[in-house]
């Protein structure tokens, strides 16, 4: 077998150091009755050339682009990746390398990550970014606990057009602790109404997310100033992180806390996982923040060098008292993404931003002059919510037989929203393919 | 000893992302610009992130650098306890890269995602097997994150059974995210300690287990690199009183195809993806942490569920009973894909000689090293096994000193003071990728290092002298944090 390299001979001298006669007697500590009786029931091994075959005839089921147009966002964005970002991302000493324990040894990931977390401070406008979580959803469930640990409350609001999945999730995570979530509704333009906070006391945070799950860009700014007449953290959640290379970023609009999802910055969609959960805030919560963190120190000759810090807040040390559970966190996607927004650097960023707005906003003017209803008027970045004609479904059947998704339907999240489509556009759609979309749903 | 591979090498200094680049320059392609452009109201658009101005070549040489101040299990031996650092395979990564997979927009219709699907329902039924357990949830995104998910399962157990309970039981050779998670769903962690064979007796469980604790949550094999002989009679304690257990199962590369956790016992666990199944661990992450339970907690998995129906492959969500989601979409399914891919290139033969040759591996070294090395618990162990400087002691040099000390040979030194239980501990752990020569040089190594303790402890003091930095100031960077640059 070629990852085990043992022969017949090393074997035999190893098990004569130990003092055992053969490798079951290596488990004499597992009592009889423990062990298990004859073969694993699972599939003879495959050769690397069969492999490669099987796995290829999996993936070939799959619609993805160039094959099929996808016009889904939803929480997972299609974006070019440059080859030299998945190129560098490849390097084993990255790769194969663990949790940077012992710094002398893994400086490179270390300094990385401290790299990552200032980039990504940057684009959110916060003071400190944690070296990473799971995904926004995720994200943002930590950050309601951690502003429920701030505030000593156990009451937080969200806004019903936070992605339903991220709800879904804090809702889960909220189960077992007692503490309580209200639903602030949305209103006729497709924001949150901020009107229901006015009869919420006792609040540990609100929590909206812009753009919204419609797509549409929120008023952060008057966000944050009820959230905190109210003595409430203001918790900004996203999940199209490239929209802050030309939106006004969540610390300028005076968040306490921005967390979400990084997918978009050079991580591949991969079936939604592994992604990359970002989670940002002011330093005043420093010490309150859940999750590893990178910072600069010097070495013995003075040298600049980085450490896994402010540990007394961690797991390993804490115990149940830690700020959180979390100990393997998205190291190589926190990596990935600052790979991604060092090459396309401050100018990049935002004429590719841009781009992706214009493009969004030319599918929506051709779809108005096909007759179809933008159903929320407020600005959107590069999603955006239609509404079709009834019975679109089997409109919808007939363009995926074309190869184009043409969205994702929202009646199973909002069933007051029958026959409308969450569509996205990025970078990666030309006009030809949106005029495409456009001709075949009409037809 | 043959020469060392430890060496200064040529490694070159590099500057932060910002200290370099230029305004104007661009590292990326970008698109072609074929629509007009559209105004956004002033008032939404701020001034653009401060991002460096980077060309390509910026950025390459950057990131190339700074790979070269790393260590990794393809740079050599990483012997780090309790993490399983095995090589992992090249073809894995190949095939998570497939443009079908790295492409998929996670909420494709399923009749447009059924090889996804497949290789999921799969897996899951795999890990089943191995773990001798009835489902599978692939949601969760790490060890710790399975953890929660399990404990939320016992949660909900419970609570269906409409007496919610207050406290679990956590031994001290568990994982150190154990009790976090247990607190999490607002349990209490009960502390029980191992016995003076390193494992946890009967009694002790059978002292603190009542009506009131949810269940107990083990680490098995345990953190000292022991196999809890008495895993079965404490499942029936915990059972009779109303209990489920939980089984840490981060250590399951010691187990693989010789012990089946689910038939002694064990109601739900927890497996890494990146350490059985040799995923590779990415400085950090992304892990995968998937959950296996009995029937009677498969009602309560997270949504949705993969399975089969007429031959195809869709998602459920209709399960009322379900805690919900742990992830916004389906876990870290880049992950899964490779470790569906070594469990099919190992199968099951190989499965098990992996987790005979890790124990074997260990086992070598601990023979080999008891001699030099304090052991703490002489007496056959599973993949890893647990020193302690208890002989070092006296001339002032501690296991740090000579974990430091051992990057200087070129090796990855072992965890270090975990698991508690064990002043100073030395955890190791080679796992069944590493050769007879790897685990004999590192053996000549640390056995070079305790020599150098005696004889000039300063040197040990000093290390390690051989990597990009010396040793950091770590109580600094704790005192005055600097976050970002």
């Amino acid at each position: 077998m070629l990852y085990l390299p043992h022969t017949g001979e090393d074997i035999a001298s190893m098990l004569q150091v130990v003092g055992v006669d053969d490798l079951d007697g290596l488990f004499s500590t597992v009592p009889e009755d423990c062990r298990c009786k004859g073969d694993l029931n699972l599939p003879e091994q495959l050769s690397e050339w069969e492999l490669n075959d099987h796995m290829e005839a999996l993936s070939h089921s799959m619609a993805v682009s160039p094959e099929y147009r996808v016009f889904a966002g939803a929480g997972s964005y299609e974006h070019f990746i440059p080859a030299s970002v998945s190129y560098l991302l490849g390097r084993s000493e990255f790769v194969t390398s663990y949790t940077p324990y012992q710094p002398e040894m893994s400086q490179g990931t270390l300094q990385a990550i401290y790299e990552y977390q200032t980039l990504a401070a940057r684009l959110l406008g916060m003071e400190i970014t944690t070296a990473s979580h799971y995904d926004g959803a995720t994200a943002l469930a930590e950050s309601l606990l951690m502003a429920i640990r701030v505030t000593r409350r156990r009451k937080v609001a969200t806004s019903s057009l936070i992605h339903p999945v991220y709800r879904q999730v804090v809702k889960t995570y909220f189960e077992p602790t007692g503490y309580e979530v209200v639903e602030l509704g949305y209103l006729k333009n497709g924001v949150t109404d901020l009107a229901e906070l006015d009869d919420m006391d006792d609040l540990a945070a609100v929590a909206v997310q812009s753009p919204n799950f419609f797509g549409c860009i929120e008023n952060l700014q008057a966000v944050g100033e009820k959230a905190h007449d109210k003595e409430a953290l203001f918790i900004a959640s996203f999940t199209e992180a490239l929209a802050y290379g030309l939106l006004k970023n969540p610390g300028s609009q005076g968040a306490d806390i921005a967390c979400g999802e990084g997918q978009s910055l050079g991580i591949p969609r991969s079936f939604g996982g592994p992604a990359l959960g970002m989670l940002a805030s002011i330093k005043k919560f420093m010490r309150s923040l859940p999750g590893r963190l990178v910072g600069q120190t010097k070495d013995l000759d003075g040298k600049r060098g980085f450490v896994l810090t402010l540990a007394t807040r961690e797991q390993h040390i804490r115990r149940e008292k830690a700020t959180s559970n979390i100990c393997t966190n998205n190291s190589l996607c926190a990596l990935a993404a600052a790979m991604y927004m060092a090459s396309v650097g401050g100018t990049g960023i935002r004429e590719l931003a841009r781009l992706n707005h214009d493009k969004a906003e030319y599918l929506k003017k051709e779809l108005k002059k096909a007759g179809f209803t933008i159903t929320f008027d407020s600005p959107t970045f590069n999603e955006f919510v239609v509404e079709f004609p009834d019975g679109f479904e089997a409109t919808y059947k007939r363009l995926l037989e074309k190869k184009i998704v043409p969205g994702i339907s929202l009646a199973p999240y909002y069933p007051e929203l029958a026959n409308h489509y969450l569509l996205c556009v990025t970078e990666t759609m030309s006009r030809d393919d949106m005029d495409i979309l456009v001709r075949e749903i009409k037809s | 000893m043959k020469e060392s591979v430890g060496t200064t090498g040529l490694i070159l200094n590099e500057s932060l992302l910002w200290e370099k680049g230029k305004k104007g320059r661009c590292g990326f392609s970008l698109p072609r610009r074929d629509v007009e452009s559209f105004p956004l109201h002033q008032e939404l658009t701020g001034e653009g992130p401060d991002f460096p101005d980077l060309s390509e070549i910026d950025v390459v040489r950057h990131y190339t650098r700074l790979s070269q101040w790393n260590f990794g299990v393809d740079t050599g031996m990483y012997p780090l306890g309790s993490c399983t650092m095995k090589y992992s395979p090249k073809t894995n990564e190949k095939q998570a890269s497939l443009p079908g997979f790295a492409g998929a927009h996670p909420l494709l219709p399923a009749t447009l995602s059924q090889g996804a699907l497949k290789m999921m329902f799969e897996l899951e039924q795999y890990l089943a097997e191995i773990t001798g357990m009835d489902a599978t949830t692939l949601q969760p995104a790490a060890g710790a994150h399975g953890e929660l998910t399990g404990i939320l399962l016992i949660y909900a157990f419970h609570k269906k059974k409409g007496a919610q309970r207050s406290k679990i039981i956590v031994p001290d050779t568990a994982h150190g995210t154990n009790p976090a998670s247990v607190a999490l769903c607002g349990y209490r962690p009960v502390l029980v300690r191992s016995n003076e064979q390193g494992i946890l007796s009967v009694e002790a469980v059978a002292e603190v287990m009542d009506e009131d604790t949810a269940g107990i949550m083990v680490t098995n094999p345990n953190t000292l690199g022991l196999f809890e002989e008495n895993s079965q009679k404490i499942a029936e304690i915990v059972h009779a009183k109303g209990g489920l257990v939980y089984c840490d199962g981060a250590n399951m590369n010691a187990v693989m195809g010789i012990v089946q956790m689910g038939k002694i016992g064990v109601d739900v666990m927890h497996l890494n993806l990146h350490k059985t199944f040799s995923t590779p661990h990415g400085g950090g992450g992304p892990g995968s942490g998937p959950v296996c339970v009995k029937s009677e907690l498969e009602p309560f998995l997270p949504v949705p569920r993969v399975i089969k129906e007429n031959g195809r492959y869709v998602l459920a969500e209709d399960y009322p009973e379900s805690v919900g989601k742990v992830a916004a979409f389906h876990g870290s399914f880049g992950v899964m894909i490779k470790a569906y891919s070594y469990i099919r290139t190992m199968g099951p033969k190989n499965l098990k000689k992996a987790s005979q040759l890790a124990v074997l591996n260990a086992n070598y070294i601990k023979e080999r090293l008891k001699g030099i090395l304090h052991l703490a618990y002489d007496r056959p162990c599973m993949h890893e096994c647990v020193f302690s400087d208890e002989h070092q002691k006296a001339g002032k040099v501690t296991t740090l000193d000579m974990a430091k000390r051992l990057m200087d040979y070129g090796f990855h030194p072992p965890t270090v003071y975990f698991p508690l239980v064990v002043n100073g501990a030395i955890m190791v752990e080679p796992t069944e990728t590493e050769s007879k020569e790897e685990i004999d040089q590192f053996i000549e190594a640390f056995k070079a290092v305790v020599n150098e303790a005696r004889q000039d402890p300063d040197r040990l003091h000093d290390a390690p002298k051989r990597c990009k930095v010396k040793r950091l100031d770590e109580v600094a960077a704790a005192r005055k944090p600097c976050l970002a640059g």
